[in-house]
């Protein structure tokens, strides 16, 4: 490449940070030098809390990575890598080989080398921060719908088949495995079939697939194309959160470039296979993630979950055949038909292959997106890839799953983060958030967070959801506000477990894990704040400073009513 | 009419006038009308209703579920508290007391001279300046309770 390369993140994690401002100041600065310049946002490469990050690939040189960078300092920043040979000292972290012979810079650390970046895997975010989303001659540059046009002069069986070897399950989290889930819907008679995208991601905490869509929507699209030919679909839904207005910009964008190549509409690459995709705004309603609510809101009608069977796979939207995927299955699709199979399967657990993408949030050094294999401890992810807990100190917990998970605590660090595992310990693997508390995090008050999302997002159909999670968030709130009496807990555990067992759809079945998990492992701080009504965590909203000595014995212990 | 300004209802019938009797598209109308508007306005919904063929109260069944849809015209500017998981960790419940308190509203509500509406937001991306709130479209990252009102003074 003969031009000097300048990328900025552009994801809504670096957009909010300042990188339109970057963006500007790089045009300003190239058009005065008069350079010719290749500038192009990309999407997020995982560091948020390293953005907005920009960087500069003169020609035959390595990618220079720069952290923190605002408008005012792209001038200084470019003089000194242009003018000077030598990257800016200030706001360097890494380099990046782009192309094989890169001539690299003395003393800066390469991105692969940074503990951040060593045990990770990028399968899913192989583009992510690579690519403009904008151009699909990025996405076509890097092998993108080359995997498509293998796949579609395959017979659908034998696509199916691949998926299947690879042992991909899906990642939305209940973890069925995808090629089964084709297999069934391929085998139901119709003369018309859906292939859904399930980009309603709702997690407080989770931006795993908004990145993916953001960064690299043409891999979501691929996956889409190669799934509806294995069905036998000719359309396409992408059901998107309209809290995600970046992505479905980006989704917009790849989705006409497709068509204007051909990609995306009738007998595509000549095959004789035709496929459309259409983009579903969500309204902003949690349970539309769940498939059944999630195709009600399809047709037109409040978001609310059916019992299955039937499943999707027999009768879904409009009461036809319907599989629904989650964005970060699909974008696998593309590495496991040019890799194989068995290059896939050779990634990961017996029972969970291939990597996971979590967002890693909370008390943690990088915050950001990851991607790891299957198998790796939550250890390795915390301490290793995270860089543990700032400010010195003490690990206290993970939550991983967001609101249907739970929290473990540090004795569980080494399990091995795989489906089974988790749920074993307690957790789940849900879509992939994982948030982590360190020793200031007030249990009650984490549970009573997620159970608040859980009880607000409930959709009022059935009684142990609807009336359960309320009743189980009063008691909370109640120990939260230090009026807690002995045997909330019992009925806490109770009360969960049947809202567990008797709701109708995902969201009731798992809103109470917080809460018996925090129970489970943390059982001493309800029994400490509802004996003693105190807490000595900073989050817990009665928490108050400690007065100083002599004040504590005031403190008076009212009876239990 | 709550605010007392007049609706140009021709609008409403140009955004339905496609989905006649196609009532799969509501959501899709329900989103336009509300980007023209700021707000559901209830002689749209009649419109939109009788255009489309259903009830209104299948509208408003509809409108009041999904937590996007407003039957309000908004405030003059939007706060957006993070309430995120990173946001909450670090501490934006006590940034959302701090506002309710000061604005006398509840999330979801405005204030009576119509300045300001406060909403909670799910996670806006930008865990790495938790917490973060939103006026209109300028971002507060890394924000502490103490200085938050501080922040309101420009939008006065």
């Amino acid at each position: 490449m003969s031009k000097t390369t300048v990328i900025v993140g552009t994801g809504t994690c670096g957009l909010i940070a300042g990188a339109r401002g970057v963006m500007d100041a790089v045009r300003e600065e190239t058009a005065k030098r008069g350079l010719d310049t290749n500038l192009f946002g990309s999407g997020c490469i995982g560091m948020s809390s390293h953005e907005p990050i920009m960087s500069v690939a003169l020609p035959g040189r390595t990618r220079v990575m720069y952290e923190g960078v605002q408008g005012e300092m792209v001038a200084d920043i470019l003089a000194h890598q242009i003018d000077k040979g030598t990257p800016h000292p200030n706001h360097v972290f890494c380099q990046m080989r782009e192309h094989a012979d890169d001539v690299a810079y003395e003393g800066i650390p390469y991105y692969d080398d940074l503990p951040y970046a060593k045990k990770q895997v990028r399968v899913v975010l192989r583009n992510c921060g690579h690519i403009n989303p904008e151009d699909i001659d990025h996405y076509t540059a890097r092998e993108g719908y080359e995997a498509a046009k293998k796949a579609l002069f395959m017979t659908p069986e034998a696509v199916i088949n691949v998926v299947k070897q690879s042992g991909i399950r899906g990642r939305g989290g209940g973890g069925f495995p995808t090629g089964i889930k084709w297999d069934f819907c391929r085998k139901v008679e119709a003369d018309q079939k859906y292939f859904i995208c399930n980009a309603d991601e709702g997690d407080p905490g989770a931006f795993m697939d908004r990145c993916v869509l953001e960064g690299d929507p043409h891999s979501v699209l691929e996956g889409m194309l190669i799934g509806g030919f294995a069905i036998g679909a000719t359309i396409g839904y992408i059901y998107v959160r309209a809290e995600y207005p970046l992505a479905i910009q980006r989704l917009n964008i790849a989705i006409s470039q497709a068509r204007e190549k051909g990609f995306l509409g009738k007998n595509i690459f000549g095959s004789g296979f035709d496929f459309d995709i259409l983009i579903k705004e969500g309204a902003g309603a949690f349970v539309c993630g769940e498939e059944t609510a999630l195709m009600a809101s399809i047709e037109g009608l409040r978001g609310m979950p059916r019992p299955k069977p039937p499943f999707p796979a027999q009768k879904g939207l409009w009461g036809k055949p319907t599989v629904i995927n989650n964005v970060e299955t699909l974008a696998n699709l593309n590495p496991i038909f040019l890799n194989g199979a068995e290059w896939y399967a050779a990634m990961g657990t017996e029972k969970s292959k291939g990597t996971k993408v979590f967002a890693l949030t909370g008390k943690i050094q990088n915050t950001g997106l990851v991607e790891v294999p299957m198998g790796i401890t939550l250890r390795e992810i915390i301490y290793d890839i995270g860089g543990g807990i700032p400010d010195g100190k003490e690990f206290k917990a993970v939550q991983t799953g967001g609101p249907s998970g739970g929290c473990l605590p540090a004795s569980f660090l080494d399990t091995p983060v795989d489906y089974e595992s988790l749920i074993a310990a307690g957790g789940m693997m849900g879509s992939g958030g994982m948030v982590v508390m360190d020793e200031t995090t007030c249990m009650i008050d984490m549970a009573r967070f997620f159970l608040d999302f859980s009880q607000n997002e409930s959709c009022g159909k059935c009684v142990p959801c609807r009336i359960g999670t309320k009743r189980m968030l009063e008691t909370l709130e109640k120990i939260c506000n230090r009026r807690g009496k002995p045997g909330d807990v019992e009925m806490l555990i109770e009360l969960g477990t049947d809202v567990c067992n008797t709701s109708l759809c995902g969201l009731g079945q798992t809103a109470p894990n917080p809460v018996l998990s925090t129970i489970r492992h943390f059982k001493h701080e309800y029994d400490q704040v509802i004996e003693k009504k105190v807490c000595q965590y900073e989050t817990c909203p009665g928490y108050k400073k400690p007065a100083p000595a002599g004040a504590a014995a005031k403190t008076k212990e009212t009876a239990p009513a | 009419m709550e605010c007392g300004c007049e609706i140009d209802l021709s609008q409403t019938e140009l955004i339905v006038a496609p989905y006649r009797n196609k009532p799969y598209a509501l959501i899709p109308v329900l989103q336009k009308v509300q980007a023209t508007y700021g707000y559901l306005p209830k002689e749209a919904v009649s419109i939109i209703a009788r255009r489309m063929n259903i009830y209104e109260s299948r509208v408003y069944g509809v409108a009041t579920f999904y937590a996007q849809f407003r039957l309000q015209p908004k405030g003059e500017n939007t706060i957006k508290v993070c309430v995120g998981t990173a946001c909450h960790v670090k501490g934006s419940g006590r940034i959302s007391e701090e506002l309710q308190k000061s604005l006398g509203i509840k999330p979801g509500e405005t204030t009576e001279d119509r300045k300001f509406s406060l909403e909670h937001v799910a996670c806006v991306g930008a865990c790495g300046l938790a917490p973060i709130i939103l006026v209109n479209d300028d971002v507060y990252g890394k924000l502490a309770v103490e200085d938050t009102l501080a922040k309101l003074e420009k939008y006065k």
